[in-house]
């Protein structure tokens, strides 16, 4: 086989797909205009398919913070976080982050992703165990593999079958790492964080939770969900991003374990590749001194997906088990989704389609993803846009 | 200690659930690029396997599985191996 006939399959299925029209999963958005607008070809939109939480991207305060940064700093670091890559502004943003999170420590890391591999593929390696939940994000499986630790997977938000897996395992179960999230990514629903940690507490293990879609959303000052439920103390490591609440990109660590500076010097996702740039850092230090001083915006969030949440709900549509800032709607076959994301963009709505690989229950689903920016008048608009595809998709909608 | 070919049978049980309807299953049909099964799926019928044999199943067997006969071989040998790093 040639190296590139692997794709052939692959090819058959996008032409398939996308025989006309948008390509849902190449979209070119042609302008934004703010956190919650934009125009694809011919269409203005309200974008509810960004990870834009809090609406920070069109802040004054982050913008001017990255444009003083770009002046002063200039356009990149050029180097690694372990060379010349760190400046006192990536040092800061991790004193800062340590202090938000009540850590002893920080990592900044140049992407969520790369958080992800640098800390999980360091920590667990061979001859180590890993628990993972079964809807963990892609980058957490990849940095399982990168690592080469022993992959046990449990039933997603299955507690008892966290337990189960533990018990088999053993004694080795003391030792293992136990990985799950604040939110899922997909369906928009919360680990049971208080119960996986009264497992841990019995068996032992050491709890990663990433938070990726939880900080800024969930907690009294938005630390994320074990902050929600009062467990702290007991996860061991949170690992986030900057590319959702705060607004910008990149990957932190944070924990109370002394042992965690040793990363820097072991973990290969951290060391070899440049640092974010220094405008990045800027505007997610000025984003997350926002996040801190108006827990408002939290407020909106949520006002704001509990209306999206229940106006999609209440047209019939199957939604995700719980109201959350991301509100998956249960389409068909991939077709079928393709052809439901085209009409919503027809409709001015841009969300995010998923195909029924990466989708839990092996169906297509739309992802809304709702923003403190949105107004109680665009989420109306996303609610009309779905009740005017209602009646042309009902088989569609009855299957899922 | 149960068989391989036991192993076998068991996983077809399971494979006849996951796989798409009228499929013909053989032990040597290559999981995901004959019979259609994508790599979720694939790691859900470990999940299954472990409860099944209570045993645990790290998902890197998976690496060198392509076959019912090699998956239902890997389990066999974490079977003989018990004694190991994961039980």
């Amino acid at each position: 086989m040639a190296l590139f006939d692997k794709f052939g399959k692959l090819a058959q299925e996008r032409a398939a797909l996308v025989q006309a029209g948008l390509n849902p999963f190449g979209t070119r958005i042609d302008e934004v205009f703010s956190p919650t607008e934009g125009r694809i070809g011919e269409w203005r939109v309200v974008l509810a398919g960004t990870n834009n939480y809090l609406g920070l991207t069109f802040d004054p305060e982050c913008i001017e913070a990255a444009r003083q940064a770009l002046e002063h700093e200039g356009t990149g670091t050029t180097g690694s976080r372990m060379a010349s890559g760190s400046y006192g502004s990536h040092v800061a943003l991790e004193a800062e982050l340590a202090d938000f999170f009540g850590r002893r420590s920080a990592i900044v890391f140049s992407t969520g992703y790369l958080a992800n591999l640098g800390v999980i593929s360091t920590l667990a390696g061979p001859g180590d165990i890993v628990l993972l939940d079964a809807d963990c994000h892609a980058s957490i499986y990849d940095a399982c593999k990168l690592g080469g630790a022993q992959v046990i997977r449990f039933r997603h938000n299955d507690v008892a079958d966290l337990e189960r897996r533990m018990l088999r395992l053993g004694e080795p179960a003391r030792n293992a790492l136990i990985l799950v999230e604040g939110i899922y990514s997909m369906l928009g629903d919360q680990a049971p964080l208080k119960e996986i940690v009264e497992v841990k507490r019995r068996l032992g293990g050491y709890l990663l939770v990433d938070e990726a879609h939880s900080v800024g959303v969930l907690g009294a000052h938005g630390r994320g969900l074990a902050e929600e439920l009062g467990v702290e103390s007991d996860v061991d490591i949170v690992l986030g991003t900057f590319s959702k609440s705060l607004g910008a990109i990149g990957g932190f660590a944070v924990s109370h374990h002394p042992e965690m500076e040793l990363l820097r010097y072991a973990s290969r996702p951290y060391i070899f590749t440049a640092s974010s740039s220094p405008s990045s850092i800027a505007s997610v230090r000025a984003a997350l001194r926002t996040m801190r001083a108006r827990p408002e915006l939290r407020e909106r969030l949520w006002s704001n997906a509990r209306r999206l949440y229940q106006g999609l709900a209440g047209l019939g549509y199957r939604v995700g088990p719980q109201p959350s800032p991301v509100v998956p709607v249960l389409l068909g076959s991939s077709e079928e989704g393709v052809a439901f994301w085209q009409r919503l963009v027809e409709h001015g709505v841009y969300v995010n389609l998923v195909p029924p690989l990466a989708a839990p229950g092996g169906q297509a689903l739309v992802r809304c993803s709702v923003s403190a920016a949105h107004t109680p008048e665009q989420i109306d608009h996303i609610i009309q846009a779905f009740a005017s595809l209602r009646a042309s998709f009902d088989g569609v909608i009855a299957k899922a | 200690m149960i068989s391989q070919e036991k192993i076998l049978e068991r996983l077809f049980f399971y494979l006849n659930r996951l796989a798409p309807p009228g499929a013909s299953i053989h032990p040597d049909i290559d999981l995901i690029q004959e019979l259609g099964l994508d790599s979720v799926k694939v790691m859900d019928l470990v999940m299954e396997l472990e409860d099944e044999f209570d045993l645990s199943i790290p998902l890197n067997i998976l690496t060198d599985v392509h076959t019912p006969t090699q998956l239902a071989q890997a389990v066999f040998s974490l079977m003989e191996h018990a004694d190991g790093v994961v039980r």
